[in-house]
């Protein structure tokens, strides 16, 4: 295969990509989402403020009140328009002088229009502008203006409380949602959607409550208190007026949809381009390495300049949208100047009234544009809230059903009869498993991964339901005991040595609340801790941040520990780290944890032979089911899967007739390299 | 002030589109303005006078500056978007460029996550900011100016007018935004730790339901939640204050012009259509007004945007790659003569006065504990990094002597962390030899022990790899980097700690594959076990950037302290229960 051919097969990959969300995310916007079901998402939004209706209703009526003042007001100032105007012709009549005759005399000289004019406008010959009659106008005009602006800022500020309300319910009902799932539905989604749906999702619908909401109804109650006006001010006007609706619709409607399939060909391509930055920035020693520098730097080039292809189209084409509605709107001001200037001319409208209207024509087009974004802005904020809503929906844990309760200190003795489990009908994941762990002893769990190791400790901790046969803690079902009472119990060490955003003794003092500072530092001691804490130079007081700078893997292993250890609970869960850890760390590690075993019912997924050693029990699984317990001499003396598993470990050509699978092998590789290191001393 | 030299700097080859969009938007708002004062003589000279002849012509005239109005204010926007842009593509062309030049030391400094988001995102505000500019900043103080200058025009008496309203409603705004930035800016902050505690909700789901810990993460979420809802109340009450004052002085301002007009005309100082336009020439200078505070809210923003790609693409490299050597060596011997290198600033160097050679046809392994220094050895071989003291040479060649494309045929890397790149199986395989065959990568696959699952698949070769190779598991993607690595054919073969993912079986069958098919080449192996190395000809031990012995396993066991300390902390690891 020649040079051709790769880059071709470059290409057609690169078609393929797809940005992901939060790539998107990162390029500064995402196309915008449907919702699948609009109305009853947007009935059930409102529903979230149903309990705020006096508020919703003392919003419209505010809204209500303040849109009335603000139509009415340029036809009140259009009247002292006509006071100036009428002051200025009065004044170039002579004093004294009767305005019909002056009328009359207009049309006797042939100047009709003019007269008609004069018989329209309320003048006083002589007189010039009547500032008494203009200061009232110019002080109820103002008075209107502030009247309008307070009830606007008043309904702002009823609804911005509201909305917050609402939002607060909101994000409070989310996390106590997230408490009530069970794992299964953590399990079977991507953490990034579930992430999203409780975050910009939920923000979203904040912006959407806030704006969308009162601007529809300010915009609506504009449009229509604007029409109106201008219909009682000149409805011939008016229609003139009206030209400009349907134009800006079309307007807005051709240019939307090309500039929306434009912006969608600009996220294509931002992604591709972030793809192509994060995928050589992240490789960066490789490229290098294979002597890539340059091919990467030509692909880059090739998307960066579709990139700006793209976006200058999309920008071009987004920019357009304003000028083009200016445009429209001038063109009304103009049809309406020039028309209102001849109704005035000839008399059939006074000068207020047209400046009035000049006002109203300005002031539609404002409310109909808004009205565009609004649309917008409420139909990502129902698809968000849909998502949301999906989640609040979801199917939550079966409540407790409380019957009996463990004393503090119980001694563990754990009995599994014939338990089965599987997640949908068709596929056991847990077939019939039945063994009793005595208190104290240690549990061995082996097997390949996707035997169920994980999740038969699971079912103990009743992260699932079990859907067969019973668990029985020293001699109570563990169904008829509360979750917490039952979990309080237990301790639980995991691989993903999960912390939070807090100190290292914060940190411990998971484990129990209420432990003193020498509780937390004798389990730190206890555990390994203590040691690594005090090399820190902020010791106990060391921030753990999200990417864990300060402490390496293995020191954040032996966190979780002693979190454990402080815990101090009747029975313990233990899943070995699989992920190298520097080896002296790795040998404290161990300790930690064989100090936290000491005289607790310990279930260990093992990885490590020594483990496995000095277990009193073993378990092997095998799909879903114990193939095999006994202790470790036992079990290799009985010849069967675990011996082959653990022989499997010496002679590496056997491992693949009994796990096949590829997964399998790999997480044995740790006890694969216990096999090898010990042969030395052995022989 | 970087947002100002970037700008300047990358906005300087779109000269020209940015004097015509000047030039446009002067155009598109002298246009603007005219309509105001057409409309004045309108009502002066045709309304007044009854001369409806006027009021038509006047109107074609009116109609004929709209469309130049609306054809400049397209044709600007055409110009702007292409040179906002452009500023973009330029700014993440020189980034990339920039990035390509720097050493993975200077890399390293930065990190390639930020990398990342400047040349993503930053770049986009820039860009954004660039847009924003010339769409409408460049039209503001042409709409202020030209909007007094017609105002004056109109009527010099009432321009006082002006001075008062504009600076009014500059500093009621000014001041609501200055109120509102830092809120924002907690308002952010506050978001960021609400969704910090339900990303730990959920990331540690089973922790915190195992220590029934849910009411404290309740607590905890409360808290957050709380914050974060009353700095929002506040933003939103700050926010609803805007619209009504802007309105409340932009009417006070018609009521002024009015009143005071309204004695002017009576006067005889002033014309009634003069009132007009005056009143509109106001309105348009105090919203351009309005747009210029608003625009400025983004400048801080994309200011520290500009700051950090300014940072990157001021950075010195003190890498320089040469023309390279005529012929390329051909054994591929390895020496490291007296190499020392540390981090710039830090105390102890990572490695000191490091000697060693590897000869054509042998295996050299490293070894040593975390922090010991073995993968700068790693990224020193193929001039990933350079040494601050010493030289590695290959067949006596100083590496400092090739260019990237000639290390890459002499070096094949498999690096410790199996990354690959999206594409196919043979793309990624093709990675260092554009022009292997078909028959070469499959030979390779077969070596690696990948051939197996590759050709399990319909695809095969065409397979699709997804970013970073996360569809393969950790081990198939290690042996797709060991099959990469072979299909460059190299001199020099570099494992960093490449086999820890695989089990035993494939483990040893990849090895008699290997040292098979590298058996004339010079192999550098690096581990943490002592299992992968054993059968090495040359072992190095590290120790804290030194080498603390050498020999083979059997020498080293006998008689050399770290290793056997080494050997024994990962038999006790195992041995301590």
């Amino acid at each position: 295969m020649t040079n051709d051919t790769s880059t071709e097969n470059a290409v057609s990959t690169d078609d393929e990509y797809m940005p992901s969300g939060e790539e998107l995310e990162m390029s500064g916007g995402t196309p915008p989402r449907k919702a699948k079901h609009f109305w009853p998402s947007v009935k059930r939004l409102f529903g979230l403020m149903a309990s705020e209706k006096m508020g919703l209703i003392n919003v419209v009526a505010l809204v209500v009140g303040s849109v009335v003042l603000t139509v009415i007001a340029p036809k009140v100032l259009g009247k002292a328009m006509d006071v100036v105007y009428s002051g200025i012709i009065g004044a170039q009549l002579p004093a004294g002088a009767n305005i019909d005759d002056i009328i009359s005399g207009a049309r006797a000289e042939g100047r009709d229009d003019f007269a008609d004019m004069l018989a329209t406008a309320d003048v006083v010959p002589g007189e010039g502008i009547d500032f008494t009659a203009l200061g009232q106008i110019i002080i109820i005009v103002l008075l209107m203006y502030l009247v309008a602006s307070m009830l606007m800022w008043a309904q702002g500020y009823i609804l911005n409380a509201l909305v917050m309300r609402v939002v607060y319910r909101l994000r409070e009902d989310i996390e106590r949602k997230i408490n009530r799932l069970p794992l299964r539905y953590f399990d079977t989604r991507q953490r990034g959607d579930v992430m999203s749906r409780v975050t910009n999702d939920v923000d979203n619908i904040q912006q959407a409550l806030q704006q969308a909401f009162s601007q529809l109804v300010q915009s609506a109650l504009t449009i229509i208190g604007i029409g109106v006006m201008m219909f009682i001010v000149s409805w011939q006007l008016a229609l003139l007026a009206l030209i400009a609706l349907p134009l800006s619709a079309i307007i807005a409607g051709i240019i939307g949809t090309r500039s929306q399939k434009l912006f969608k060909a600009q996220w294509k391509h931002t992604g591709e381009v972030n793809g192509h930055v994060e995928e050589s920035f992240s490789g960066l020693d490789i490229v290098r390495a294979f002597g890539r520098d340059e091919v990467m730097l030509e692909e880059f080039d090739r998307r960066n300049e579709s990139l700006y292809a793209a976006s200058a189209g999309a920008q071009f084409v987004s920019g357009m949208i304003m000028p083009s509605m200016q445009f429209v709107s001038y063109l009304s001001y103009v049809l309406i100047a020039v028309a209102g200037g001849l109704k005035v001319a000839t008399g059939q409208m006074t000068l207020g009234d047209a400046t009035a209207f000049i006002q109203y024509s300005r002031e539609f087009s404002q409310p109909i544009s808004e009205m565009a974004g609004v649309a917008n802005m409420l139909q990502s904020g129902v698809a968000s809230a849909e998502r949301t809503f999906e989640l609040l929906d979801a199917d939550e844990e079966d409540p407790d059903e409380v019957e009996q309760t463990l004393p503090p200190r119980t001694p563990g003795k754990v009995t599994f009869s014939e338990v089965s489990f599987r997640y949908d009908p068709q596929t056991p994941l847990i077939e019939k498993v039945s063994f009793t762990a005595d208190p104290g002893h240690t549990v061995a769990i082996v097997g390949p991964t996707g035997a169920g190791k994980t999740t038969l400790v699971n079912l103990v901790m009743r992260f699932y339901e079990i859907t067969g046969g019973r668990i029985i803690l020293d001699g109570i079902d563990v169904r008829e005991l509360s979750r917490a009472d039952l979990r309080s119990h237990v301790g639980m060490v995991l691989q993903d040595a999960w912390l939070f955003e807090g100190t290292i003794a914060e940190n411990i003092r998971y484990g129990r609340l209420d432990a003193t500072d020498e509780e937390v530092i004798a389990a730190a001691q206890a555990t390994m801790v203590d040691r690594f804490v005090r090399q820190l130079p902020d010791g106990y007081d060391t921030v753990i941040d999200a990417d864990g700078g300060s402490v390496s893997a293995g020191e954040r292993q032996l966190i979780t520990i002693a979190r454990a250890f402080l815990a101090d609970p009747s029975l313990l869960i233990l899943d070995e780290a699989t992920s190298s850890v520097d080896t002296r760390t790795e040998v404290l590690v161990q300790q930690a944890m064989a100090a936290l075993r000491t005289d607790r019912t310990s279930f260990v997924i093992a990885h490590r032979l020594s483990t496995i050693r000095d277990a009193h029990t073993i378990l092997v699984m095998e799909d879903g089911a114990i193939v095999e317990h006994g202790s470790h001499d036992e079990l290799l003396a009985a010849g069967g899967a675990y011996h082959r598993l653990y022989m499997s470990q010496f002679r590496g050509e056997d491992a693949e007739e009994h796990f096949t699978t590829e997964v399998l092998a790999e997480t044995d590789a740790d006890a694969v390299d216990i096999a090898d290191t010990e042969s030395p001393t052995n022989t | 002030m970087a947002l100002l030299r970037l700008s300047l700097k990358y906005a300087k080859d779109y000269w020209l589109f940015i004097i015509l969009v000047v030039i446009l938007q002067l155009a598109a708002t002298i246009a603007a303005l005219y309509l105001p004062s057409l409309n004045a003589r309108i009502i002066d000279e045709g309304v007044a006078k009854g001369d409806t002849d006027f009021i038509w012509s006047t109107g074609m005239t009116m109609l004929l500056v709209c469309f130049v109005q609306v054809v400049t204010a397209i044709a600007a926007i055409y110009f702007g978007a292409r040179t906002g842009m452009g500023v973009g593509r330029d700014l993440r062309r020189a980034i990339y460029r920039q990035v390509d030049e720097l050493s993975m030391l200077e890399v390293g400094k930065f990190g390639s996550a930020t990398l990342i988001t400047r040349n993503t995102n930053d770049v986009q505000q820039v860009q954004m900011l660039v847009l924003m500019t010339l769409n409408f900043m460049v039209s503001t103080p042409i709409m202020c100016i030209g909007g007094i200058i017609m105002a004056l025009r109109e009527d010099v008496g009432l321009s006082w007018l002006v001075w008062v309203a504009v600076p009014v409603l500059f500093v009621v705004v000014a001041i609501l935004v200055y109120l509102l930035m830092p809120l924002f800016r907690r308002m952010q902050d506050q978001v960021d730790d609400i969704n910090g505690v339900l990303r730990e909700q959920i990331t540690g789901i089973r922790v915190i339901r195992a220590f029934v810990r849910e009411p404290f993460e309740t607590d905890r979420y409360a808290d957050a939640n709380r914050a974060l809802t009353e700095t929002s109340v506040k933003v939103g009450n700050l926010f609803v204050l805007m619209f009504p004052a802007i309105m409340m002085i932009l009417h006070l301002a018609t009521a002024a012009v009015l009143w005071f007009g309204g004695h002017r005309v009576d006067a005889g100082q002033m014309e009634v259509g003069s009132l007009t336009a005056f009143l509109q020439y106001l309105l348009q200078i105090l919203v351009a007004v309005m747009m210029g505070v608003f625009m400025m809210m983004m400048i801080p923003r994309a200011v520290v945007c500009a700051e950090r790609i300014a940072e990157i693409l001021d950075a010195r490299t003190t890498m320089t790659i040469p023309e390279g050597v005529d012929e390329l060596p051909r054994r591929g011997e390895l020496e490291f003569r007296n190499v020392t290198f540390g981090y710039p600033g830090a105390e102890v160097p990572v490695l000191e006065g490091l000697n060693f050679t590897a000869e054509p046809g042998t295996t050299t392994a490293i070894i040593g504990s975390t922090g010991a220094g073995k993968s700068t050895i790693v990224n020193l071989i193929p001039r990933l990094i350079d040494p601050q003291i010493g030289e590695i040479l290959i067949d006596g060649i100083p590496v400092s002597a090739f260019n990237r494309h000639q290390l890459a045929r002499l070096i094949g890397l498999v690096p410790q962390k199996p990354y690959l790149f999206s594409g196919t199986i043979a793309t990624n395989l093709r990675f260092g030899n554009e022009d292997a065959t078909d028959e070469e990568l499959w030979e390779a696959l077969r070596v690696a022990q990948a051939d197996d699952f590759v050709s399990e698949k319909e695809d095969q070769l065409e397979q699709g790899v997804a970013q970073g190779g996360t569809n393969y598991s950790g081990g198939q993607r290690q042996r797709l980097c060991i099959a990469r690595a072979l299909t460059v054919k190299p001199q020099i073969y570099v494992f960093d700690d490449s086999f820890s993912a695989l089990d035993v079986a494939t483990d040893s069958r990849l090895r008699a594959a290997l040292s098979e098919s590298t058996e004339e080449a010079t192999v550098i192996v690096v581990a943490q076990r002592v299992s992968t190395i054993r059968e090495a000809d040359q072992i190095i031990v590290l120790e804290a950037g030194k080498i603390v012995g050498r020999g083979t396993h059997e020498e080293l066991a006998e008689s050399n302290p770290t290793y056997r300390a080494i050997v024994e902390s990962q038999l006790t690891a195992e041995e301590v229960n």
